[in-house]
């Protein structure tokens, strides 16, 4: 079994096939991270570039982590300290990456689009570590990753997604890559952050949050990004986490155990309380171990494609 | 010289005229017969054999970007002017946000300067207000006697109600348009459409409604002062629809579209190529389907290109990054012939009307006449030409086109003005 395309540049077209190989390769390295010794000779010999041009802390150390357990030889390239401050354009930077004879190329990008312009510019294989408000396809997988592993299935369960959907990459590739999967899927936030024509791709658009956790099997909430212009789009924090916050009180209102995914860092005391984030550590801290397991089956199943 | 068309079709609507077959005799620049010729009078002409080809006034393109004075690396005034002639046009209206802006009358004369020995007749479009900044008006006596045909913040729209009714007040005293770029400057700022699109792509979205409120404003601004807005590259359907509402009532409003508007829908955008970024934005089928009605009902007056250069080091950047704009002199009208004529949205008549007498109508330019006597100014359509459009050969200095590899049905085969003739790609004096 092997993927059928050389880059992952988002969830949109991967098909049900390729989603289930890189689920299920995924497995067999998350057993190895269990092992003390953490290490497959896999991807040894190849070169894999992580070419990070917005500042990222859990998703670049667990490319890298992903990378070095499979033997392979990484080199980070981080926006500051680069020929980018020089005033080097995305081409001729790419250029100069592939002149060194890499064989796979891991990019984050503030603007959507950039990895499928990697594509054009180089042979490698392109792997989309988030672009802009686009995708960012890993952490779709390593979210239906976590369902799986925690409720046995994806098919047939009902997920919603709450928070900021117009402002988040996640949102969009768990759409694509749970709808793909058999799951049914909402979306819950302000209005002001839910895309005006987002109905169009078969998803139920709700704006309260109790409706949410009656109706759903999962939540993945997501970060609210109060360093970015998230903050023009809603009245305040309190505002916020009164009425899309979850907290223990919200949950036992509705009676019900959901279970709670979020990609992190938590905005503790906004998105989710306190105790909620503590309560749900357990899955949400495997999430960070699963999506080591995830990236870990991605490269694998690209760089040994050919 | 003498300069002999032959068999070729003439028509112009403005005049009525329409024949076929016929020969034409230019010397010294102007029409000397038209008709059956003499053996005597096609003596030592040069003939061109064009066996059915349309001779038709002189096309205009009254939205181009000529980027001089300020980024003479993307384009001059002469380039910018070759580009026209290989696009089939005798005139051109460039647009005032150079560096320094077209806000005085030594710009408006540079410009002109540069111009003079072109065949391409080049009329500048002063700026509404200084620096187009939105805050003090310009001196629009002063540009009108330098030679400026309308006034514009173009890139932007006028910033305040406030000054725009100044402006449209102001220049009613010239007869002069205001020509308005209509988007809301607080909802500015995306890279496409806001639509389904713009969310599967990620991209930071511009709602049509950016558009539609400023040309809500102007029309209500333009009925208030009774005084002239020209609604520069429509691409809504709501702003549509209300220039349609606006002209019954009788207000003096226009509206030109470009053709990227009425031959993309934001689909286009899908392969984030940077060369399909323009503002306003490409947008939906039902905008392209509204701005096709308007422009078979008369709605959307004219044609224009809104040509912007740009250089490849810009143009070749993330999509978010990369500036607005393409060149389109050099393949408006092979798209207006293949979407518009071809597709039988508009008669061969009413792209004349909207190619070559609106925007010269709207700008209060005289519209070149096929008749006797009379200095000429034409094009000449092979309007079956089957071509492929390659920007190798484009004459602009700059080829950010979209349409570079797409085939067209239609083009220019060569223009004459002002004793000049371009054709076969060259310049002669005739």
């Amino acid at each position: 079994m092997s993927l059928s395309s050389r880059h992952l540049l988002g969830l949109k077209d991967v098909p049900k096939e390729d989603i289930q190989l890189i689920l299920d390769t995924a497995t067999t390295f998350r057993e190895i991270l269990e092992r003390p010794i953490k290490k497959v000779p896999t991807l040894q010999g190849k070169t894999i570039v992580n070419l990070f041009y917005e500042s990222s802390t859990r998703t670049r150390i667990s490319f890298e982590l992903a990378e070095k357990r499979l033997s392979a030889d990484s080199v980070n390239f981080a926006v500051s300290g680069s020929s980018v401050s020089k005033g080097e354009t995305l081409k001729d930077t790419v250029r100069n990456i592939e002149a060194m004879k890499v064989d796979m190329i891991v990019v984050r990008h503030s603007c959507a689009g950039v990895p499928l312009m990697l594509t054009k510019l180089a042979d490698s294989n392109v792997i989309n570590a988030g672009d802009g408000i686009h995708e960012h396809p890993t952490q779709g997988l390593l979210d239906m990753y976590s369902i799986r592993e925690k409720l046995g299935k994806l098919e047939g369960l009902k997920v919603c997604i709450v928070g900021d959907v117009a402002h988040s990459r996640v949102a969009l590739s768990n759409i694509y890559g749970l709808k793909t999967m058999g799951a049914k899927v909402s979306v819950c936030g302000p209005s002001t952050m839910i895309p005006k024509f987002l109905d169009e791709l078969g998803v139920d658009v709700i704006h309260n949050i109790d409706e949410a956790i009656q109706e759903n099997d999962v939540l993945n909430v997501l970060r609210i990004q109060l360093e970015r212009k998230a903050r023009e789009y809603f009245p305040s924090i309190r505002e916020y986490s009164q009425y899309f916050g979850i907290d223990r009180e919200r949950l036992e209102k509705n009676g019900k155990d959901i279970l709670i995914l979020h990609p992190g860092p938590i905005n503790r005391g906004v998105e989710l309380s306190s105790e909620i984030a503590d309560s749900s550590s357990q899955i949400i801290l495997q999430q960070v171990t699963n999506g080591v397991a995830v990236r870990m089956a991605v490269l694998y199943l690209l760089g040994t494609l050919n | 010289m003498k300069v002999v068309l032959k068999n070729v079709n003439i028509l112009n609507p403005h005049q009525n005229v329409s024949e076929k077959n016929i020969n034409i005799l230019i010397e010294d620049g102007k029409f000397k017969n038209i008709g059956k010729l003499t053996e005597a009078e096609m003596k030592d002409a040069k003939v061109f054999e064009l066996d059915g080809k349309y001779i038709v006034p002189g096309f205009f393109d009254m939205h181009v970007h000529l980027r001089q004075p300020g980024r003479e690396d993307e384009e001059t005034v002469v380039t910018g002017c070759n580009a026209a002639a290989n696009g089939g046009f005798t005139g051109i209206a460039c647009m005032p946000n150079t560096d320094p802006a077209i806000d005085s009358a030594e710009v408006v004369t540079l410009i002109k300067k540069q111009a003079a020995n072109h065949l391409v007749d080049v009329y500048p479009v002063g700026a509404a207000t200084v620096g187009r900044k939105g805050e003090v008006l310009s001196p629009m006596a002063e540009l009108k006697d330098a030679g400026v045909v309308g006034f514009s913040d173009d890139g932007i729209a006028i910033k305040t109600a406030s000054i725009l009714k100044r402006s449209l007040e102001y220049a009613k005293m010239f007869d002069l348009p205001i020509i308005e770029h209509c988007e809301d400057e607080s909802l500015a700022g995306g890279a496409m459409n806001e639509s389904i699109n713009s969310t599967l792509l990620g991209l930071p979205p511009i709602p049509s409604v950016a558009e539609d409120l400023i040309v809500m404003r102007d029309i209500l601004m333009a009925e208030y002062t009774d005084s002239k807005v020209h609604i520069a590259h429509i691409s809504s359907k709501k702003s549509v629809e209300m220039v349609r509402e606006a002209k019954k009532k009788g207000i003096k409003v226009t509206a030109e579209v470009a053709p990227h508007h009425f031959t993309l829908t934001d689909d286009a955008v899908k392969t984030y190529d940077p060369n399909v970024k323009m503002n306003p934005p490409l947008r939906t089928k039902a905008d392209v389907d509204e701005i096709l009605k308007g422009l078979k009902d008369g709605t959307i007056d004219c044609i224009a290109s809104d040509h912007a250069p740009h250089s490849l080091e810009e143009k070749e950047m993330e999509f978010e990054y990369a500036p607005n704009g393409i060149v389109g002199l050099e393949t408006q009208i092979g798209l207006a012939l293949t979407e518009l004529y071809h597709k039988k949205v508009l008669s061969l008549e009413n792209i004349i009307e909207k190619l070559a007498i609106n925007p010269r109508k709207i700008l209060n330019l005289p519209i070149p006449e096929i008749k006797q006597e009379e200095v000429v100014n034409l094009t000449i359509l092979d309007v079956d030409a089957v071509w492929t459009v390659d920007k190798k050969k484009f004459l602009s200095k700059s080829s950010n086109s979209p349409f570079d590899k797409r085939l067209l049905t239609g083009k220019s085969v060569g223009v004459i003005n002002k004793g000049m003739m371009f054709i076969e790609g060259s310049f002669t004096i005739i």
